[in-house]
């Protein structure tokens, strides 16, 4: 698989996918301070000086980050995987990923500065009838339609691999990119309706009222898959780039295919999971999308499978023994193994706490509580997160012409251990004040001084203890990237990409046989949606004005 | 598709578990009634107050049901309507809940109630009060700037 001229990414595509993860950065810097701010304020230490309202800086973090720093990050990894696996991208192909590239910075520009001025507080799930300036519903409309043209442009290069490589399996990692963009085009149309549909023609005046509950829908019809999108890059990284890392094999080329198939067909029809606790839907739909939800822990228990033989067969052929003897010949003081590492390890009781937030009645204890909080914390903000610092650590001196020096991966360290001291106290805390009924996306509050909310305000010192090392940690990693894009001496960085081990078995070509697989993708979906949704349309009640209640 | 032995074990062992767990659950839901509260009942969002059960906020004793009591709830921004109330220990009660206004959150922190409130839409959910004592009605909702003050108190009392 591996292809000398391909193994470096060309210095066109190089500037693109930059392009993309500086901005991720950026939005990092901004919306991780929001965060610091949140956890200072909801100690009760802090006012926000000027009149800033606190669910300003709320909807800010929660769409810098969970929208900025990660669609970037992950659109920039993906051109420069594609690039670098299925061969430097045509003109046309690098010219719409800069269009996708401008057409997201406009909208998101759009969207930042309604929130900052206050325009646009309704968080990041939007909330309807909470009526936001239209501005912040087509800026965001504006970051989707342009990630869809660079997935459109990824999608093209890997249909020319396939067409100059007829009957052959295509590059492993192109093939993920292309699940994980069909994904995000698949889910994203939910939100895309919502926008275009309801929220724009009602925040524009053009019709009085807005139809909550469908709203809501096909709001979390992307807002859960929205999370797979964010995971599968991280997968991506674990599959083909660790195993190189580590300098041992893919364990085997199909079982991941498989794996990304399942979360593909998986991670769409799930949404219901997110509105257990609302009234309108039906009690047995909703338990039919819990049933498909958990269906996506089948690919999750094979990724843990894999990760751990292909660390453990690699641990073998370096002669160790024992049960356990492999983990010591891992490679501890490399910044690009220990770091998403620590993601993998904190995705253990991540995924745990998922399938209790996605559990039919267990959902009641915790629903919109900050147990919910402290689940995505592990999951997106460390997990993902971690695993995407990790690839940063190869890829932007790669893609600049810089190596990743001593230093910096002594730096690397350090800012992981960091994140997860961090982490721990602000979502360990989190989670168990969650167990205690304490409410999530919520500003310092006593509620009169009842000796409940009492009770739940030595968490909260916690969190913001938690919240300010996380910050230290953001500075570092900041400065790591600084160095890497800028400052690191001139040099070459490889960009690992494993090979398949000798002993795996041949890659079948049904799994590229995206016919079959889009048709059941859709079969899934018009099932768990169709009956519910027709019912929410024909048995709605009145509609709902707008309301600016901030 | 060849999967490894050990594999085969490891998903057979995974796969297993995830039907037990979803049966227990299902089981549950459709077997015993405990199902997350899901009523499809409407109201006009802008006539809440001339709508029954909701001319009448408060807790109603009731005859003939399977329940002892209705609790009627008014949200709306920024408040629960009634703002204090009282049940009596062991009561079975019915809440019968809705907004005027934007989406609310019906948590009474320390139990299992916990449901969402959404502009034309009735939530209900039955349950039992064993335990005595204070417990707080928040909404777990972000519902604009005076979220955070949002609430009201249950008093459950010996009879």
């Amino acid at each position: 698989m591996m292809n000398a001229q391909f193994s470096k990414v060309d210095k066109r595509d190089a500037k693109l996918s930059m392009a993309y993860i500086s901005v991720a950065f950026i939005a990092l810097a901004v919306g991780g301070l929001m965060g610091l701010l949140q956890t200072l304020v909801r100690s009760g230490k802090l006012e926000l000086p000027g009149g800033i309202n606190y669910y300003e800086i709320l909807t800010a973090h929660g769409v810098l980050l969970g929208l900025g720093l990660t669609t970037y990050f992950i659109l920039g990894f993906q051109f420069a995987a594609v690039s670098r696996t299925s061969g430097t991208l045509s003109s046309k192909a690098r010219l719409s990923g800069w269009i996708g590239f401008i057409v997201m910075v406009i909208g998101t520009i759009f969207a930042t500065w309604m929130i900052l001025t206050n325009k646009a507080t309704v968080l990041y799930t939007f909330y309807a009838p909470l009526q936001a300036h239209f501005l912040f519903y087509l800026g965001l409309t504006l970051l989707i339609v342009g990630s869809w043209i660079a997935c459109g442009a990824m999608i093209a290069t890997y249909i020319r691999w396939r067409k100059q490589n007829p009957g052959k399996p295509s590059p492993l990692l192109s093939f993920m990119v292309v699940v994980n963009s069909l994904l995000w085009i698949v889910c994203t149309l939910g939100v895309a309706g919502e926008v275009l549909f309801q929220l724009l023609p009602w925040s524009l005046g053009l019709v009085d009222t807005v139809n909550v509950l469908v709203s809501r829908t096909l709001f979390w019809y992307f807002g859960h898959p929205l999370v797979y999108f964010w995971l599968l890059p991280a997968y991506m990284a674990w599959y083909v780039i660790i195993p190189k890392i580590i300098g041992g094999k893919i364990f085997s080329d199909s079982l991941a295919r498989l794996v990304f198939i399942l979360f593909l067909l998986f991670s769409i029809p799930v949404g219901f999971h997110h509105q257990l606790t609302e009234p309108g839907i039906d009690a047995s739909w909703k338990f039919v999308q819990v049933v498909l939800t958990f269906m996506v822990i089948i690919p999750s228990l094979m990724t843990a499978f894999s990760m751990f033989a292909t660390f453990e067969m690699f641990g073998r052929a370096k002669g160790a023994t024992g049960l356990f003897g492999w983990l010591k010949k891992l490679p501890w003081k490399d910044a690009r193994f220990v770091v998403p590492f620590i993601g993998m390890v904190a995705f253990v009781p991540a995924g745990a706490g998922g399938i209790i937030n996605a559990s039919n009645q267990m959902d009641q204890v915790v629903h919109n509580t900050i147990w919910v909080t402290g689940h995505f914390h592990l999951t997106v903000a460390t997990t993902v997160v971690l695993t995407f610092f990790g690839i940063s650590y190869w890829l932007i001196p790669h893609l600049t012409g810089r190596v990743f020096t001593k230093a910096m991966n002594r730096l690397a360290i350090i800012q992981a251990v960091c994140w997860t001291i961090g982490m721990a106290f602000m979502s360990g805390s989190m989670h168990l004040e969650g167990l205690l009924g304490a409410p999530r996306r919520t500003a310092f509050t006593t509620y009169g001084n009842a000796q409940q909310a009492l009770d739940w305000i030595p968490y909260q010192v916690a969190q913001a203890i938690g919240g300010s090392i996380l910050f230290l940690g953001i500075v570092l990693i900041i400065v790591i990237v600084l160095n890497l894009a800028f400052f690191a001496p001139k040099g070459e960085q490889d960009f690992p990409v494993g090979e398949v081990a000798e002993s795996a078995e041949k890659t079948p070509m049904v799994l590229e046989n995206w016919k079959i697989w889009l048709t059941i993708l859709a079969a899934l979906i018009l099932i768990a949606y169709t009956v519910p949704f027709m019912d929410m349309i024909q048995n709605a009640p009145p509609g709902s004005k707008g309301f600016k209640l901030w | 598709m060849h999967l490894h032995r050990y594999e085969k074990w490891w998903l057979t062992f995974g796969i297993s578990a995830l039907i037990i767990f979803l049966s227990i659950v299902g089981i549950q839901a459709f077997h015993q009634g405990h199902k997350p509260p899901s009523a499809k009942a409407f109201v006009d969002p802008e006539r809440v107050n001339e709508s029954e059960p909701f001319t009448k906020p408060g807790l109603h004793k009731v005859q003939g049901k399977e329940w002892d009591y209705e609790l009627v709830i008014v949200a709306a921004a920024f408040s629960f309507t009634p703002g204090e109330i009282e049940i009596p220990k062991g009561a079975k009660v019915k809440i019968i809940a809705t907004t005027k206004d934007v989406v609310h959150g019906f948590e009474i922190a320390g139990t299992n109630v916990n449901m969402m409130l959404e502009p034309g839409y009735i939530s209900e959910y039955v349950t039992t009060f064993s335990k005595t004592g204070e417990f707080l009605i928040i909404c777990n909702e972000y519902c604009g700037t005076g979220h955070h003050m949002m609430s009201a108190r249950i008093k459950v009392v010996e009879k």
